[in-house]
């Protein structure tokens, strides 16, 4: 039964319309005839995100942007799943050191899968909705591993930022992610 | 809430939808479209001023991808910013190279190989033809005709990004260009695959405009809307196929002769109107004459270094000084000004971005037209926000 | 197109009261500018754009440039020499005087119609702090409305008589000019596994900050060795700046999680909300 849930939610995956920068344009590319994303389920890219299953952040999320993105993860009804797609969206990538760049989408929303690369091929991508698939599928539906929309108790909706004089209020969701602390030696 | 304010309420989708008051218009709508919108060009905002279905006003909000890329540039040297230009303008990372190169040798002083100039050319033009693809395909499923011509149009697109890929190593993000001349040497197998590209690149065209160019929907949709007129445009600093559309004859490849542009003969085409439909039809010209420029530069390909030998890379500091280098990419005129003091990384990095200068009067056009146009006229402009914001 | 000092000369005989002054470029682009002052820079902008051999009707480039305050060591040589051919009287002096800052704004000028350029005019303000005001030249070349409001926005130059002069790239409630030169990244410390330069200079500084495992023994294993922090509520939460080391525990529980507020307006998070277990 579980099989047969999980296979039906895991092949039918719609990612939400959602390019920021040059990710998207090999997000794009994988929808296309060459690499056709289609034929993992993913046909239609929704416009709308409360009819989404899949955020695929492409692309450097700058503070800025940050509360829309955050807006649009709410929006998005559960089971609902984040692939954080090329080196800006995991950590900040090559614009690391930015004013306005977030280090990472991961501050505010849970990411379940990352995809390094600037910007990674469409294979790549392809491998990571692959890999997505098999966690969907390896989903248990009861006791304290099932996924977010059978547990009554885990939030569906993160706060959204707030711009500050200086930065975004708060930098970061420190429910989700806190700064690993290994000390490099001298 | 005071019964002043007019009530706002927060939709779905994200968009925020206020009713504005206004003594002569009547109830006008302001609605904000975007920073996340099906439009496929990007985090870019439009606050719009609707009455009734009619653009009274509409203001332009980017930043959403202000990646700092200036202040980048003065924390790296020059050969390391090289990386980040192709992140500029992400569809065209060939022309952006050879901007930034062409800035720092004006800067330095350093001459280009015949050859490198040649494949400099080339792999311009390759690019202009990626970039007026992706335009008419992306065009067109504002339009609402919602994939077809996009695949079509990103099908040529892989063949000319294997291309770059052999050649450079990233489909993408090539980071081709050096300061005195290229990168990597082409084999002679990669030759012949680009020249087999580019003949076989006009029979895609041929089928491409069969489709499309004398398509009543296309034609009813894009003929008169957002009409710009020629003086307005050389004020605003519109610079690329959209000036030339409104009938401005000024392509830098022609007035500056920078490369050696001057070694091909090739006609620029111009608009006679200036409306949306002028601005797609011209940039499938500009694709027939770039056609016709590479196959110059195939049969013509002089043997050579492809980079000037007293070029140095490590170790690069150039003068004091100040240069700006310009060349016309696909988009529009993309210059770099820089400024240097002497040490390894530039005291002042500036990029001069063909969309930014471009969108300056998207309100201009929009204005009198409906929302749906609005998208087709953003469409038209071509803008990518990589550039616009940096 | 003539050459830039017969240019100069045109204009100082055009408009005898303003200041127009070649600034040299000593690189090999021989891309000469033209300094003018302040209170004529419109004027003579208009003058550019619509003399007939000019015709500069295209400003391609608007640049920003911080200039801040430079110490400046001039050596006085001695004036007296012996004039028996000995050694000269008198002491070299050496005189530190500094040079004020200024914020420079640059404009590239072409002509579409003749087709020559570029006219490189550079306009500089009086000082970096409360003197930073120029005229705006977007009456004259509209592209240089988006770019004077990027370089208000990233520099902090305040242009007069623009139609439209508010942040462009940066949020509303953004409070600095991030280009300047010295401006201060908000601290956002992250763990980087090489980091070199200012980098590392930032990191040590919240190295220090951490376990007193590591502060005190810096060649020892890393912190994570320890037994996992307590995660009790409140907990170890970060502070923006790094705070107290948080050992992620290996050992993933999940206690019972409040729901977060259900609003799309919370900026705020409350600190003292039990915290959960990062998710595996």
């Amino acid at each position: 039964m579980e099989e047969l849930y999980n296979w039906g939610r895991s092949h039918s995956v719609w990612p939400l319309q959602f390019g920021l920068a040059c990710c998207a344009i090999e997000m794009i590319a994988a929808s296309m005839a060459k690499f056709d994303i289609a034929r993992f389920g993913s046909e239609v890219f929704r416009p709308s995100p409360r009819q989404a299953d899949l955020l695929i952040v492409s692309g450097t999320v700058t503070k800025k942007m940050t509360p829309q993105v955050v807006r649009l993860w709410n929006q998005m009804p559960e089971p609902k799943y984040c692939i954080a797609m090329g080196a800006c969206a995991i950590s900040g990538g090559p614009f690391k050191q930015g004013y306005n760049v977030l280090k990472g989408i991961d501050r505010f929303i849970p990411v379940d899968i990352y995809i390094p690369g600037c910007p990674p091929r469409p294979e790549a991508l392809l491998n990571g909705l692959m890999a997505l698939q098999e966690k969907i599928r390896a989903q248990k539906l009861s006791g304290p591993d099932a996924p977010r929309h059978l547990r009554a108790d885990d939030p569906c909706e993160y706060p959204v930022p707030g711009f500050g004089e200086h930065d975004l209020l708060p930098t970061k969701n420190p429910v989700l992610w806190q700064a690993p602390s290994i000390v490099r030696k001298e | 809430m005071n019964e002043l304010t007019p009530p706002s309420f927060n939709p779905p989708s994200g968009a925020q939808v206020r009713a504005v008051h206004d003594a002569f218009h009547g109830d006008l709508l302001e609605v904000s479209m975007g920073p996340h919108h099906p439009s496929t060009h990007g985090v870019f905002r439009m606050m719009v001023t609707l009455d009734g279905e009619t653009i009274v006003k509409l203001k332009p909000v980017f930043g959403y991808l202000h990646r700092n890329h200036e202040k980048l540039g003065e924390n790296t040297t020059y050969l390391s910013s090289m990386p980040y230009t192709d992140r500029l303008d992400y569809l065209n990372s060939m022309t952006n190279n050879w901007a930034y190169a062409l800035a720092v040798e004006k800067l330095a002083g350093q001459s280009v190989p015949e050859r490198a100039e040649y494949l400099r050319v080339i792999l311009a033009e390759l690019t202009r033809l990626l970039n007026h693809t992706c335009l008419a395909g992306f065009l067109l499923q504002d339009c609402g005709a919602s994939g077809t011509p996009l695949m079509y149009a990103f099908r040529e697109r892989e063949k000319i990004l294997d291309l770059f890929e052999a050649l450079s190593g990233s489909r993408m993000m090539c980071n081709y260009q050096r300061f005195g001349g290229c990168r990597v040497d082409p084999s002679p197998e990669w030759l012949t695959a680009a020249q087999s590209l580019t003949d076989g690149y006009g029979r895609f065209l041929d089928e491409y405009e069969s489709l499309i160019t004398q398509n009543e929907i296309l034609m009813a949709r894009t003929q008169g809307v957002g009409v710009l007129s020629p003086a307005l445009a050389v004020s605003a600093g519109v610079t690329g196929p959209m000036l030339r559309a409104t009938g401005v004859n000024y392509d830098l490849r022609k007035v500056d002769a920078y490369g050696f542009y001057p070694r091909f003969p090739f006609r620029v085409p111009l608009g006679d109107h200036g409306d949306t439909y002028d601005r797609y039809m011209i940039r499938i010209l500009e694709m027939r004459e770039s056609i016709t420029i590479l196959q110059q530069a195939f049969r013509t390909l002089p043997s050579g270094p492809i980079i000037d030998p007293k070029a140095k890379l490590r170790g690069f500091r150039p003068k004091p000084g100040e240069a700006y280098g310009r060349i016309e990419g696909p988009k529009g005129e993309i210059g770099f000004y820089l400024i240097s003091d002497g040490s390894p990384n530039p005291y002042r990095y500036r990029v001069r971005p063909p969309s930014l200068v471009n969108l300056t009067i998207l309100e201009d056009l929009c204005l009198g037209q409906t929302l749906a146009d609005a998208v087709i006229i953003l469409g038209s402009i071509d803008i990518v926000l990589g550039e616009v914001d940096r | 197109m003539e050459t830039l000092e017969h240019l100069r000369n045109r204009l100082a005989i055009a408009f005898p009261r303003s200041e127009v002054v070649i600034v040299n470029n000593p690189s090999p682009s021989a891309q000469h500018s033209l300094l003018i002052s302040a209170d004529h820079a419109r004027v003579i902008a208009r003058h550019l754009r619509d003399e007939a051999d000019l015709q500069l009707d295209y400003c391609s480039n608007v640049t920003g440039i911080d200039w801040p305050e430079k110490e400046i060591i001039e050596t006085i040589k001695p004036a007296q020499t012996d004039p028996a051919g000995g050694a000269a009287l008198g002491t070299e002096q050496k005189i530190k005087r500094l040079q004020p800052g200024y914020l420079e704004v640059v404009y590239h000028l072409y002509s579409m119609a003749l087709g020559h350029g570029p006219v490189i005019l550079r306009l500089r303000t009086i000082n970096r702090a409360d003197r930073v005001e120029l005229p705006s030249l977007t009456p004259v070349w509209r592209s240089c409305e988006f770019q004077e409001r990027e370089i208000f926005d990233l520099f902090g130059v305040v242009f007069a008589d623009h139609p439209d002069l508010r942040r462009i790239l940066m949020w509303d409630e953004f409070k600095d000019h991030p280009m300047r030169k010295d401006y201060v990244e908000p601290d956002d410390y992250e763990w980087e596994p090489t980091p070199h330069g200012p980098v590392l200079a930032k990191a040590k500084v919240h190295y220090a900050a951490l376990t007193p495992v590591a502060a005190a023994a810096p060649g020892t294993a890393p912190a994570s060795g320890s037994a996992p922090a307590p995660m009790s509520a409140p907990g170890p939460i970060a502070s923006p700046a790094g705070g107290p080391a948080i050992a992620l525990p290996l050992a993933v529980e999940t206690p019972p999680i409040t729901k977060a507020p259900a609003t799309a307006q919370s900026p705020t998070l409350n600190p003292a909300a039990p915290s959960a277990a990062p998710r595996p």
